[in-house]
């Protein structure tokens, strides 16, 4: 197992080496480049020239990129010219982590929390009411664009029925301590009861958004393995022991069903960066989503190498997590 | 063990522990015609008895099994008529009362050892829940009786086996924890569906020895289900031949091999590969398949593939001539009319 571990995590060093490299020279081909971003269009070729070779751009691409490979190993990726003008990348996308982690976790645990029982019970009750309602509710989850549902979300609750806050992770104003960036978590930690709440609060809306695409995958995929277990002959062989229906659900068919499940669930948490740039930004919440997009809008080149390297980092660790769940829920990949 | 030693000597004891009558299972898909599986099947099994159920695939032999164990899906099928299992009709049970006899007065062994076993259990886990459902022991009690039945049934290094995984085990080894498992909880009567239909030849004779030895241990009846009338040679005290969802032949053993009187058990008879027959000498068949059949109610299913046709097989339905312990269902029988 710990073999496999270091394995994996040394594969990824590759699968980021590489990355690296992809991102580099992708960014490097978009339109417009950091003279123009920083400079803007109207300048003359003589200073356009000398910014170029003040920041080493005049040189061949992949001697720039070994220099920025030089330095991002030092933990230097330059510094932010526009979400944060003169702060470090790095740590313009440290400060950024907590918030989009906070609201990831919470959106993925309303996704599995309500994904996994509701696809269980209507893979039991095929064809049933609660069958086609959660499978044509999923539909529509998977179907409409994350930014869509958010929207709607932020008109009615916030806007229309005035029932959440529409937008922000914590009221101005409130003076709430800071220990992990992760507001709810810090008004815990400090016990500011009411700085928790109001950031729950805030965080209710957008991680109901970002949570519908995630939710509606993990309920279909969890209807269909378990629809798929309930035909194995094993299922059969537990019934004719005898064994109480309880035990038959939870000893046989879920833990059988979970396999498919918990890759889906690996793949949604990496895809959630994708919805959380949508919901971040139509929820002005300041997370890196809302980071990422800014930079891009603003050409932001050191903070985009930072984001787009992390996510593929984040994305790298949560399959190894995945990875060593399945050894851990399937003895056939753990002895093999 | 009075008990154990007044069914060891089974042959006079009268009373059959299991009586199935006019057993019908109808499939029902929407959109699709009613489909007879199992057509007015009765067939008595008495306590210690083996009594073999043979066919070729699709004559009903499984779904009759699984019908008098209450296993069939609920949806999409009928079961009629009776099976009486010590004094009860199974088929009237409540869900409930049907389980807690699955698994502790009945239990069956499956045709596919893997597939029949969880992937992601241990064997020993495997064998303790059914102790633990049926027998109230803890989990840590059940687990020296299930190292002990893995001995019983021939696994070498039982408790290392415990903690194995099925797929770590080779397919004999499985069949065999599959047959520790059904007989975990020392029931009356075990229902094996082809357990033998998976393996390999020799591996087959080890299980089918094991399973007559445990037969004659634990005086527990046998229904065996199967296509292959060597298993049937070697183990069985009665054999019912199944034919389109009925049973067409019955007799015991000897009679049965000696003396077929319906032209498909002598059919299935001539399909066995003989070892002394002549280098290149070609198999014998029975010709078409259960796809060629005609309904029961106006024929004989099997009258267009039968080598004896005569006019009646074709416009009226054969009736059963004999009784609960021999007789047949044909106009037309080998060796002539009694």
């Amino acid at each position: 197992m710990i073999r496999f571990v270091v394995r994996r995590l040394l594969q990824m060093c590759v699968v980021v080496l590489v990355l690296s490299m992809l991102v580099f020279a992708w960014l490097r081909s978009l339109p417009g480049g950091p003279v123009s971003a920083i400079l803007g269009e109207r300048q003359t070729p003589e200073r356009r020239a000398a910014l170029e070779a003040a920041l080493g751009l005049d040189q061949p691409l992949p001697v720039q990129y070994l220099k920025f490979l030089e330095r991002a190993l030092q933990g230097n990726f330059g510094v932010s010219t526009k979400v944060l003008p003169g702060e470090d990348a790095l740590q313009v996308f440290l400060d950024r982590l907590p918030a989009t982690i906070e609201l990831s976790f919470v959106a993925m645990v309303l996704a599995i929390a309500l994904g996994i029982p509701l696809g269980y019970l209507a893979a039991r009750r095929r064809g049933s009411v609660i069958d086609n309602g959660a499978v044509i509710f999923s539909l529509v989850g998977i179907a409409v664009p994350v930014f869509f549902t958010a929207f709607l979300l932020k008109y009615f609750f916030a806007v229309e029925w005035n029932l959440l806050p529409v937008s922000g992770r914590q009221s101005t104003g409130l003076d709430a301590t800071r220990i992990t960036g992760m507001f709810v978590l810090d008004g815990i930690l400090t016990r500011e009861w009411d700085a928790a709440w109001d950031a729950i609060k805030h965080l209710i809306l957008p991680a109901v958004a970002l949570a519908t695409i995630p939710f509606a995958v993990i309920f279909r995929i969890t209807r269909a393995a378990v629809l798929d277990v309930l035909d194995e002959d094993y299922v059969r062989t537990a019934e004719a022991k005898g064994l109480t229906t309880r035990v038959i659900r939870a000893r046989h068919v879920l833990r059988n069903a979970m396999l498919p499940v918990v890759t889906t669930i690996g793949l949604q948490i990496g895809g959630l960066l994708a919805g959380a740039v949508l919901t971040e930004t139509v929820f002005s919440f300041r997370g890196v989503g809302d980071a990422l997009a800014t930079a891009f809008r603003d050409k932001d080149y050191p903070v985009l190498q930072v984001l787009i390297l992390a996510a593929a980092v984040i994305y790298v660790l949560v399959n190894l997590l995945v990875d060593i769940a399945y050894a851990v829920i399937d003895p056939r990949i753990r002895t093999r | 063990m009075t008990q154990a030693q007044a069914t060891r000597h089974p042959r006079g004891a009268s009373e059959p522990l299991l009586s199935v009558r006019d057993l019908r299972v109808t499939f029902q898909r929407q959109g699709d015609a009613a489909f007879k599986a199992v057509d007015g099947v009765s067939f008595d099994v008495r306590p210690g008895q083996t009594v073999g159920l043979v066919g070729e695939s699709g004559c009903g032999k499984s779904v009759t099994s699984l019908a008098i164990m209450g296993l069939l899906p609920e949806r999409g099928n009928t079961v009629e008529g009776k099976a009486v299992f010590d004094g009860e009709d199974l088929l009237t049970l409540s869900p409930s009362a049907m389980r807690d006899r699955r698994g502790a007065e009945i239990a069956m062994i499956f045709q596919d050892p893997l597939s029949s076993l969880n992937p992601v259990i241990t064997i020993g886990r495997q064998v303790t829940e059914v102790m633990e459902r049926h027998q109230g022991l803890s989990r840590k009690q059940a687990t020296p009786k299930a190292r002990d039945l893995l001995e019983r049934v021939g696994i070498p290094d039982p408790k290392a086996r415990l903690v194995n995984y099925p797929h770590q085990l080779s397919g004999g080894m499985r069949q065999r924890a599959l047959i520790a498992m059904a007989l975990a909880c020392n029931p009356r009567l075990l229902i094996a569906d082809e357990p033998t239909t998976a393996l390999d030849v020799t591996i087959q004779a080890q299980i089918l020895a094991l399973l007559k030895e445990l037969v004659v241990d634990t005086g527990t009846a046998l229904v065996m289900i199967t296509h292959d009338l060597g298993v049937v040679a070697g183990l069985c005290d009665e054999v019912n031949v199944l034919y389109g969802g009925k049973v067409v032949e019955r007799g015991g053993r000897h009679g049965l091999f000696k003396r077929p009187r319906h032209p498909y058990t002598v059919g299935l008879l001539n399909s066995i590969p003989r070892l002394d027959a002549p280098l290149g000498e070609k198999l014998d068949p029975v010709p078409g398949s259960v796809a060629d059949n005609l309904p029961w109610a106006s024929a004989c299913a099997f009258a267009p593939r039968c080598s004896q046709v005569v006019d009646a097989c074709t416009s009226h339905t054969p009736e059963w001539e004999g009784d609960h312990v021999v007789g047949h269902r044909c106009f037309n029988p080998m060796g002539g009319t009694p």
